[in-house]
């Protein structure tokens, strides 16, 4: 199908401004998703979100900010599960990404290294404390 | 028997927390005329991908290492899981996006990097350049009647089309290792689930549960351990179990432990398949 022809939801400017952000940062269609849930159903995180993969996308699509105090895209592990079984190709993974920068430029979450546990600091082999840090350090 | 020699670029964690890997790797390399030849300087590869359309600046930790590669020539080498995915998808994406390329070359006083590496596993070096008959042929200690998961993670299999490894829902590699050793690979559901990834850092806890539900499925098959590629899924399934008395826990190897043991490179007692293998 051709995605350019579902309607956008009828968004403020600002909003519709945000979306095209995040569809910029991340380079995926939103709209394209409908909703199957196959994200969510397959995600090895999912128990740990408060929001479920689907309904991320959902909020997005609806240029809904609030998106941005979710927790789910900081316990995504960019394990690409989704984006391997999105029936849209959507790449889920980079959107959460996308969620991750643009919070971290609101002046919100930010990881610091001094922020994590210092047991995992101590023990975790570089490439975790690296990752962690590169994935949410902003 | 001919040697062949490839670039080596080792990673911060098989220099910190898997000496062990590194060890096995040049150890059944050598009893197959595989010579890893460690670059003459490398860096840490950035230990992820950047999933975003502002990547240059994140490139250049992975691109100065493909640049070190491309001036030690022939093909460059990985036993990490996370430094492959990395190399191999900022390899990628320098060779299709010139602009960026061009962005990045400004910035790295090591290079140009040219964009024409395609750096590699060493899983996909036994497979592909030696193949699994000449693997059978080296075994001198068969591991017959050994149950083993293949675990293969996320980093070594996704996004398919780009790593191109192996089929991302139905791997092969990891089982035709384990057979080519003699052994059985069990049935597995978990075997490309994320143990949870550089979350260990942060989350432990979230890690801790999804790791202990790849053990579990690796259990239930009837494995007697399990086998991966991966520095990060090892440390994170080990972790998860460290409450469990040690007799209770299912060991987890690197898949070159199965070489050195098969190969008679390292003693059969050695192999924590046997030793932590259900009575």
């Amino acid at each position: 199908m051709d995605d350019s022809a579902v309607r956008a939801p009828d968004l403020s400017g600002r909003q519709a401004a945000w979306v095209r952000e995040i569809e910029t940062l991340s380079e995926q269609t939103l709209l394209a998703c409908y909703q199957c849930g196959r994200c969510s159903a397959g995600c090895p995180m999912v128990d740990e979100m408060d929001l479920l993969p689907n309904q991320v996308i959902r909020l997005v699509q609806l240029g809904m900010k609030s998106v941005l105090d979710s927790q789910a895209a900081w316990v995504c592990a960019a394990c690409l599960t989704c984006h391997a079984r999105c029936p849209k190709g959507i790449d889920l993974p980079r959107v959460m990404e996308a969620i991750r920068i643009l919070a971290v430029r609101a002046g919100g979450a930010r990881l610091l290294a001094g922020d994590m546990p210092a047991q995992e600091l101590a023990e975790a082999p570089p490439m975790a404390v690296i990752g962690a840090l590169r994935k949410a350090g902003g | 028997m001919a040697s062949r020699t490839y670039a080596y670029f080792p990673g911060c964690t098989l220099r910190s927390h898997a000496h062990e890997y590194e060890r096995q790797a040049l150890a059944a390399g050598q009893a197959l005329g595989i010579d890893l030849v460690e670059l003459p300087e490398w860096n840490c590869c950035g230990a992820t991908f950047p999933l975003n359309a502002e990547n240059v600046m994140d490139l250049i930790a992975p691109a100065r290492v493909l640049i070190a590669g491309g001036k030690a020539g022939g093909d460059l080498v990985t036993l990490c899981a996370v430094c492959f995915h990395v190399l191999r998808r900022t390899a990628n994406f320098l060779q299709t996006h010139p602009f960026a390329l061009e962005r990045l070359n400004a910035f790295v006083e090591e290079g140009p990097y040219d964009g024409q590496l395609r750096p590699r596993h060493l899983l996909e070096v036994v497979r592909d350049d030696l193949g699994w008959a000449e693997i059978r042929q080296r075994v001198t200690q068969p591991q017959a009647g050994v149950r083993l998961a293949a675990y293969y993670g996320c980093m070594l299999l996704r996004p398919g089309p780009e790593i191109g490894l192996d089929d991302p829902e139905q791997p092969s590699v990891l089982e035709n290792l384990i057979e080519a050793v003699g052994a059985q690979a069990t049935s597995f559901s978990h075997s490309s689930e994320c143990c949870g990834s550089y979350l260990a850092a942060t989350q432990p806890g979230a890690v801790e549960r999804a790791s202990l539900r790849v053990v579990e499925a690796a259990r239930a098959g009837g494995a007697a351990a399990v086998i991966t590629a991966c520095p990060l899924c090892k440390y994170n399934l080990e972790q998860a179990q460290r409450e469990q008395p040690e007799e209770s826990r299912l060991p987890v190897a690197y898949f070159t432990q199965l070489l050195t043991i098969a190969f008679g490179v390292d003693a059969p007692e050695s192999a924590p398949w046997i030793v932590g293998a259900p009575a």
